[in-house]
């Protein structure tokens, strides 16, 4: 694995770092036993009131309505994302799409989306990739461009190691944080290996004209300082049927998105009729989120 | 005993229907996406016209009788570059000479402009199949509803289709020590 797509996730797995997971892990067990409750748990009508409280506490601090949404997980959806490498020319107006829509710390600088620029004399090869390629114009001759945020997998190594079980799968597929349980241990950092999870060292830095006010309670509502973040498919937007901002930024079209049990969905004309690979599928982490080829 | 029938009618019924093997499934080419059928309007944007562009008939009306002789163009839309197998094709083979406000098709149909991917689609069918299933080309809207295409000429210059090389946004500041993000 390469250090573009885990330059904020320390790979080996250090003495120090397994001695601080298994103190969370201990941490965790006292929590889960005698704290409060987290957000999965909370029945509705009190999870809802929580909300209210969000929505008071930020339109306060952000100068403008917020509202924070509890739109659960529809039934007979499990989403998936598309995105075409052979269209994709690495401009990352996705990237700055995203961090306007999630509300994502500008300083220090938050990306869920991570672009890699790669050879295409080698093909796909994390070990030579770059993520801070500098070009006066894209593409840039003898390269493609390959950007990378979280494959919201099916079989997600970051869940199964968080000790509190502040992050889990949604019924439609969609891996979540609380990060009001979130204790910041980062071992699903270092778990992921798409390097797609990041640290909040401060409080988000945004200024108040720039919060996006539309928020979800498990997506792009203000993270604190010392949680755990990442890609959530948009799921303030999705979940009201509404595709991710980085599909309608995308300016050739290559990102797609849709429901993965839906037959007549773009989705799976993608996988039925396009050449479809996901990333590092040695790994098994079955990734919801699909490369593919379009011409 | 009841399944008997029940595994007689399903195979009648799989071999009725053309498919000798049970289970099987049609194949992909009838499986469009539903709202790709063919010869269903597309929901588009105004087609991007330069400013004071449109109507061509205010220009070419009655004074203006066509000239059908391919020719350089010297006086008017000097501006137009065309690269788009100019060695076969000039204006008229896709603007329609009796009707300036539209465009046509081989056939000689007239098409509106708010529906030239169907004259683009002629000769790109497999591009035309793609962005038909949304597959090809930008959407914006509704995942599982409404939806607005973009026509191919909003992203491809029709004169000059090849798609422009574009800035990138600045590039991520590199981890360092300070913001505690360790780079390696
Ligand atoms: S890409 Fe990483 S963060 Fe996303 S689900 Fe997979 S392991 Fe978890
Ligand atoms: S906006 Fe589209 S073309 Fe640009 S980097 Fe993102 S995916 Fe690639």
């Amino acid at each position: 694995m390469g250090d573009t797509m885990s330059s904020d996730t320390p790979h080996p797995v250090t003495r120090r770092q397994f001695a601080s997971c298994t103190a969370a892990a201990a941490a965790g067990f006292l929590l889960t036993a005698c704290g409060p409750r987290r957000l999965r748990e909370v029945p509705k009508a009190r999870l809802r009131s929580m909300l209210d409280d969000l929505e008071r506490e930020y339109s306060k601090t952000y100068g403008k309505a917020v509202t924070v949404s509890d739109t659960p997980a529809a039934d007979g959806v499990v989403f998936a994302y598309a995105l075409d490498i052979s269209r994709c020319i690495g401009c990352r107006r996705c990237v700055y799409a995203c961090v306007d829509e999630n509300n994502q710390s500008r300083d220090p600088q938050v990306h869920w989306i991570r672009v890699l620029s790669m050879d295409k004399e080698r093909g796909i090869d994390f070990a030579h990739a770059d993520a801070y390629y500098d070009a006066k114009e894209v593409p840039q001759d003898g390269h493609f461009y390959v950007p990378v945020a979280c494959q919201q997998c099916r079989n997600p190594p970051c869940t199964k190691v968080c000790p509190v079980g502040a992050t889990w799968a949604e019924k439609d597929g969609i891996v979540v944080i609380d990060y009001d349980w979130c204790i910041g241990c980062r071992c699903c950092m270092a778990a992921c290996p798409y390097g797609a999870r990041h640290f909040n060292w401060s409080d988000a830095g945004i200024p108040n004209e720039q919060v996006n006010p539309a928020m979800h309670y498990l997506g792009n509502r203000p993270r604190p300082r010392g949680v755990v973040e990442k890609c959530t498919f948009c799921i303030q937007r999705v979940r009201k049927g509404r595709y991710p901002a980085c599909v309608e930024a995308c300016p050739v079209g290559a990102r797609k998105f849709g429901n993965l049990l839906d037959p007549e969905s773009e989705i799976r004309y993608i996988i039925e009729h396009k050449r479809v690979l996901v990333l590092k599928e040695e790994l098994n982490t079955m990734p919801k989120f699909f490369y593919f080829y379009g011409t | 005993m009841r399944r008997v029938p029940f595994v007689l009618v399903f195979i009648a019924g799989a071999l009725a229907s053309g498919y000798g093997a049970a289970g099987v499934r049609p194949p992909q080419e009838e499986r469009r996406p539903a709202q790709a059928a063919p010869g269903a309007r597309i929901q588009v944007p105004p087609p991007p016209f330069s400013d004071g562009i449109f109507p061509c008939s205010e220009c070419h009306n009655k004074d203006m009788p066509p000239n059908r002789t391919r020719r350089e163009l010297t006086d008017m839309h000097v501006d137009i570059v065309l690269k788009h197998d100019e060695t076969h094709r000039w204006c008229l083979d896709c603007h329609d000479a009796d009707n300036r406000d539209q465009l046509h098709l081989a056939s000689g149909e007239g098409v509106p402009f708010s529906e030239s991917y169907r004259l683009c689609g002629q000769c790109h069918g497999e591009k035309y199949r793609d962005w038909r299933a949304g597959v090809h080309g930008r959407r914006v809207g509704q995942w599982n509803g409404q939806k607005e295409y973009l026509l191919c000429a909003h992203c491809h210059n029709p004169h000059e289709p090849r798609f422009r090389a574009l800035e990138p946004k600045p590039a991520p500041r590199r981890p360092s020590r300070s913001t505690g993000v360790r780079s390696h």
